[in-house]
């Protein structure tokens, strides 16, 4: 592999982080400055330091995005191991051992945890797509679509609407989050989380009731991104171990 | 005191204050120093730059300074004192009843002093707390269902100790239950934010009142759900009410929200002192108007009235304040000697 540097596969985990989100958040742990470094060694092991806004951030979310990151980055074919190490949390020592031995949550916490991760994993899932959805539905009926075409609209009508950037933008994020309801309507584009159709005379409220889940997420992303910096000073690009700069927020595409 | 510009006086309460220890000197384990450090983050990141206070400061300071930001450079009238203890953290605890009770008794008419219980002190945490009202004739206590005790990293109000001690508080005489919804909650593998067990006691102990401290944020919308089924659940607006200087559009929907559900009678103010400061945040409320588009949706609207009540006249209502008598008390202390000079020098 004489033309692919390290920096090449560092740049690959990186992209590959940035699929990962916070799922209280919905945002990428990238985006969010969660991941401090990422480190490739000549044995192709991969290690990610990590970290949160809080000593006290929830240790259910805490292991599912480290777990998801592992899961993530062990995809690309060459890598050997993912280390993901957590730094300054209550549950660190917890976590990464847990993490390092390829135990689940609940091996890892015993008795502290009365179950899996799936339930809350999905509540989580159900509130990020009614995120996205409320963001799709806003914005096209700001764009003059009319409320009795769009609950009739199917998934691949939705998929192949010609939009501009920002239209399609939320399209994706949209689609990426729609099967996390399934059912008889399945093939429709907008569903409510029960997966039932939605109403066009009712449109606009069911559209207004979502932004209460959205408001609390933005309570949520900026208390985040805030303590995370009075904690860590957010604002100097974090530099990687390997001595090359590597400026989170303002990667050139590789 | 809080004047408006045509010169109508407003009896604040401050719903949510403390009196704590968090030095160094006083923190037991790398626990107790990183729980001051997330309040003191808490505390950088939502106030104003002009407010920021240094780190030292911000782990312990005097009586003398919480008096004067509260009631001489800040409007509160009066404040409650709540309890925290967190022994697992600081080798004093951290905000205790009997460091709470020294304070009020430099200040008797400015304090309503508020105690605690641990469910999970079994017996001994029944006698205390019958010590501690007959002591201190406490009508309101601070839950702090997040606490680490021991292997323990939490409780629920519906535990069947949490019962016990609501039963016998309730027997005690004491009214109000301020519950502060924290984040490490037990079994961790639910969502540890989630206001429920408030649902299920606040039904079945109707003589006690549930301020829910916070409005269960960040699931407000749980918390409306909750609110508008029980009469006995009120929301402290202590760290939402901050949002008003960085993200005001976001406080201006969580007021839009709890008018609505829970209307003008249920919602009490809070600093939250030490980690805000009565002045800026009460100048920026009175200034505050809920966007006409929201106000339009919502039909929510933050009058005088509602500050009012809000500010002072719902805490008054739960803890049996005669505002009137309480204000003379305080004008014959002299609490209000800053308010006459400065009027004279206007």
């Amino acid at each position: 592999m004489t033309a692919v540097t390290i920096a090449d596969l560092e740049a690959e985990v990186w992209r590959a982080l940035e699929t990962i989100t916070d799922p209280e958040l919905d945002e990428s742990v990238t985006d969010l400055k969660f991941v401090t470094g990422v480190d490739v060694d000549a044995g192709y092991r991969v290690h990610i330091g990590f970290r949160l806004p809080t000593y006290w951030c929830a240790a259910n979310f805490s292991f599912l995005m480290a777990d998801d990151m592992r899961t993530a980055v062990l995809q690309l074919p060459w890598v050997r191991s993912v280390e993901v190490t957590l730094g300054e949390h209550m549950y660190a020592d917890k976590i990464n051992t847990g993490l390092k031995e390829g135990r689940s949550f609940e091996e890892t916490f015993g008795e502290e945890a009365d179950g899996d991760l799936v339930e809350v994993r999905r509540t989580f899932l159900l509130k990020a797509l009614q995120r996205r959805q409320a963001a799709l539905l806003a914005h096209l009926i700001d764009q003059g679509f009319a409320p009795t075409m769009l609950v009739d609209l199917t998934y691949h009508e939705l998929a192949a609407l010609d939009l501009d950037q920002a239209g399609a933008r939320l399209v994706a994020r949209y689609l990426e989050r729609r099967p996390v309801v399934a059912g008889a309507n399945a093939g429709l584009a907008f569903v409510d989380v029960e997966g039932q159709p939605l109403q066009a005379e009712t449109l606009a409220a069911y559209v207004r009731a979502l932004r209460r889940v959205d408001v609390n997420a933005e309570f949520n992303s900026a208390l985040c991104r805030g303590l995370l910096h009075v904690r860590f000073d957010t604002e100097t690009p974090l530099t990687s171990r390997r001595a090359k700069p590597q400026d989170q927020t303002q990667r050139a595409p590789v | 005191m809080y004047r408006t510009a045509s010169g109508e006086e407003i009896f604040v309460i401050d719903g949510h204050t403390h009196f704590w220890d968090g030095s160094p000197a006083n923190q037991k384990n790398i626990h107790g120093k990183q729980f001051i450090e997330c309040f003191y983050a808490y505390h950088a990141n939502l106030s104003p730059p002009d407010e920021k206070w240094t780190l030292e400061q911000f782990e312990k300071y005097d009586a003398r300074t919480m008096h004067d930001d509260l009631f001489v450079r800040g409007y509160d009238d009066m404040a409650i004192l709540q309890s925290t203890y967190l022994t697992d953290f600081y080798n004093h605890g951290f905000n205790t009843v009997e460091r709470n009770a020294a304070l009020k008794s430099e200040y008797p008419e400015r304090f309503i002093l508020n105690g605690a219980f641990d469910p999970r002190d079994g017996n001994k945490g029944l006698e205390q707390l019958h010590a501690d009202v007959e002591k201190y004739k406490l009508t309101g206590v601070k839950l702090y269902t997040a606490e680490w005790r021991g292997e323990s990293k939490g409780y629920r109000l519906d535990d069947k100790e949490s019962y016990t001690f609501l039963e016998a508080a309730e027997k005690l005489g004491i009214k109000n239950i301020h519950v502060h919804k924290g984040p490490t909650i037990i079994p961790l593998n639910k969502d540890s934010f989630h206001v429920g067990d408030i649902d299920d006691v606040a039904t079945s102990f109707q003589g006690l009142n549930f301020i829910v401290e916070h409005c269960g944020l960040p699931r407000l919308d749980d918390f409306c759900w909750i609110a508008t089924q029980e009469t006995n659940v009120y929301g402290g607006l202590a760290v939402a009410l901050p949002f008003i200087h960085t993200r005001p559009a976001y406080f201006a929907h969580v007021m839009a929200e709890l008018l609505f559900w829970i209307g003008p009678d249920k919602i009490l103010y809070g600093s939250d002192y030490g980690i805000w400061t009565p002045k800026w945040l009460i100048d920026r409320f009175m200034a505050f108007e809920i966007p006409e588009e929201l106000s339009k949706e919502t039909g929510a609207v933050l009058t005088l009235e509602t500050k009012k009540k809000i500010l002072g006249l719902n805490a008054a209502r739960l803890y049996n304040i005669d505002i009137d008598a309480q204000k003379q008390r305080i004008g014959a202390a002299g609490g209000y000697d800053h308010l006459a000079a400065a009027h004279a020098a206007e």
